[in-house]
């Protein structure tokens, strides 16, 4: 019994109550947001040293034992981004503060942001497949209400696009739990693994099994259901667009990363090669995608793409290796996703648009903003000794020992096209000759600049600590490539 | 009896296709209605399809039906309800922005340089 675990989802669940009672009143709102955020990542960092230490924290809700009840579980890779989500709800908290805007303010930003917190948490911290698909509605729906509030004519638009898409996925995901509850009889997800390995292999477990895929590959972005993210992502100020490419995109990735884990290892043959090839062409498509456009917020939302298919990839390869390097990059990833995010947003508001044709020679006037992109690009490259460089090392390493050199080779050539997409930015947008935009007054950029230089600095941090990171991370890989740990520590046997 | 139920069920799932594809905004939500419907009623199959005897068991009861397909339904119907419910109002706010409900003039081209 450890109500310890509780808090991370608790404390974003109460704050984002009492921020509903404080909408007209926005420097309360401010404080108090603040504290619910900085009480969430204390939470979330001693949950997270309690894991390290003890191994291994579960929770039955209402006393239930564990099959029968929702039990929630902390291993340590959910601990892991637990803490990683709270520190840049934290950071996003901070640049809202002086871009969201106060009409955003007064109708319920803060308690909607930390519901979604709230839903991400959960779905990370969740032991019960049917209380992930909970969580997942939680996030979504706080999700839909940030894309559309502030109700400009492309927001609205995307929202449609955007909410269609999840019900769609949403429905195939109860339908693809009533499946897999129809053949194990159980919805504790660690009791389905039990299960579903008593049962070995058989046709009906392979389907849910891509059945599962195809729901989280919505969430995650993946090869030909990435199709939803570039418009939809488009369309909401910096801090939201931070929040989404950091956080739920990566919710995907993570389920998908736990079942594949977890249910689905009987039939490795097919369930595994497909999402290896899938994560393949999802890694081109994103490069293609983060080369060709000349639109920052467009080349930074293809990078996502690209990061979810390199993902997925290590956890395609399913060894411990190639699991440490996806852990790895994912939190690299959600890091340095929400401070190029942010840094694109404040590049957007000095310019006055998106386009890099209307950028240029913004190092000038604005140096601090220029390097903090710089090294955030070539952290996102993974360039050594930052961030990134570590995780792509283990998970090309592990892909050339399993003999897959084309899928490695790719993810190898994928990271010069990144770097070279990232670069296109800041070559174009910092260089070079001012535009129009240098007619207007300087636009005080300090405050916004303190949330990505933070997350910036965590990135090189967590590049540079490898050494003392990699335990941390290799228990999080150890959890997931032996399932036992985890039935184990949840079944109490 | 489950066999009845699998084609209501594909006939729901099938309607629920063709209203969503649809370029109508509110033949969509009709559709998405429609879709979490079929859902609903493939959860019930799915927990096997008894009649007679109580849901609740003890160690050693003879008969007994599964009350958990039914407790995943009424969470989803609470959750597709209130999704419906905000579906419908950002349709009519668009309506009211965008000036049309049809799909196909919905289609966006910022930052597609």
């Amino acid at each position: 019994m450890n109500s310890l675990i509780t808090l991370p989802l608790l404390i974003p669940f109460f704050t984002a109550i009492i921020l509903i009672f404080f909408a007209k009143n926005i420097p309360v709102q401010r404080w108090i947001a603040t504290i619910g955020s900085v009480l969430t990542i204390i939470a979330a960092i001693s949950l997270a040293t309690t894991v390290y230490t003890n191994g291994i924290q579960t929770m039955n809700l209402s006393n239930w034992e564990a099959p029968f009840g929702i039990t929630l579980v902390s291993d340590m890779l959910s601990a892991l981004l637990v803490v990683t989500t709270s520190l840049i709800a934290f950071v996003c908290l901070l640049y809202s503060f002086k871009s969201i805007g106060k009409e955003r303010e007064k109708y319920y930003y803060y308690p909607v942001f930390f519901f979604l917190i709230l839903g991400v948490n959960g779905a990370f911290t969740t032991g019960d497949i049917f209380n992930m698909f909970v969580f997942f509605e939680v996030m979504l729906m706080a999700s839909y209400v940030l894309l559309v509030l502030g109700g400009m004519k492309i927001q609205l638009r995307e929202t449609i696009k955007y909410l269609l898409v999840n019900v769609i996925s949403s429905a195939l995901f109860v339908i693809a739990v009533g499946y897999l509850y129809s053949i194990v009889g159980t919805l504790n997800m660690a009791h389905i693994s039990v299960r579903l390995h008593e049962l070995g292999q058989s046709g009906i477990v392979t389907v849910i099994a891509v059945l599962f895929l195809i729901v989280f590959g919505i969430k995650g972005a993946i090869f030909p259901l990435y199709f939803w993210l570039p418009g939809s992502y488009y369309a909401p100020p910096a801090p939201v667009m931070a929040l989404f490419g950091a956080l739920l995109t990566k919710v995907g990735v993570y389920s998908i990363t736990r079942t594949y884990t977890l249910f689905f290892t009987q039939d490795v043959g097919y369930t595994h090669e497909l999402l290896e090839i899938l994560s393949i062409i999802t890694i081109v498509i994103g490069v293609i995608g983060a080369i060709a456009y000349s639109d920052v917020k467009k080349i930074i939302i293809y990078n996502i793409i690209v990061a979810v298919g390199v993902i997925l990839f290590g956890v395609a390869t399913l060894t411990t290796e190639a699991l440490t390097g996806s852990i790895f990059y994912l939190i690299h990833d959600m890091i340095i996703k929400a401070a190029l995010f942010l840094l694109i947003g404040i590049m957007i508001k000095i310019a006055g648009s998106s386009n890099l044709k209307d950028m240029g020679g913004l190092i000038h006037r604005y140096p601090g903003l220029a390097w903090t992109y710089f090294i955030a690009a070539l952290t996102l490259g993974g360039i050594p000794p930052l961030s990134g460089f570590m995780g792509k090392v283990l998970i090309v390493r592990s892909g050339f020992e399993a003999g897959n050199y084309w899928g490695a080779g790719i993810v190898l050539l994928s990271s010069l096209f990144v770097l070279f997409s990232v670069m296109k930015i800041f070559i174009n947008g910092f260089w070079g000759e001012a535009r129009e935009y240098s007619q207007k007054e300087k636009q005080p950029v300090k405050w916004l600049l303190t949330a990505p230089v933070i997350l910036t600095i965590c990135a090189v941090l967590y590049g540079l600590g490898t050494e003392a990171i990699y335990p941390i991370i290799s228990t999080a890989a150890e959890t997931l490539s032996n399932p036992e740990i985890y039935i184990k520590a949840v079944l109490k046997e | 009896m489950e066999i009845l139920m699998a084609f209501l069920i594909g006939i729901i799932f099938m309607s629920a296709t063709y209203l969503m594809l649809s370029k109508s905004l509110l033949r969509i939500i009709v559709g998405t209605g429609l879709l979490s419907h079929g859902v609903h009623l493939l959860l019930l199959t799915m927990g096997g399809l008894k009649t007679g005897a109580a849901p609740l068991l003890g160690q050693h009861a003879e008969a007994y039906t599964d009350p958990l397909p039914q407790a995943l339904i009424l969470t989803a119907i609470v959750i597709s309800f209130g999704i419906t419910a905000l579906f419908l109002v950002v349709a009519y706010r668009s309506y009211q922005e965008l000036g049309t409900d049809n799909m196909e003039l919905m289609r966006g081209k910022e930052g597609n340089e």
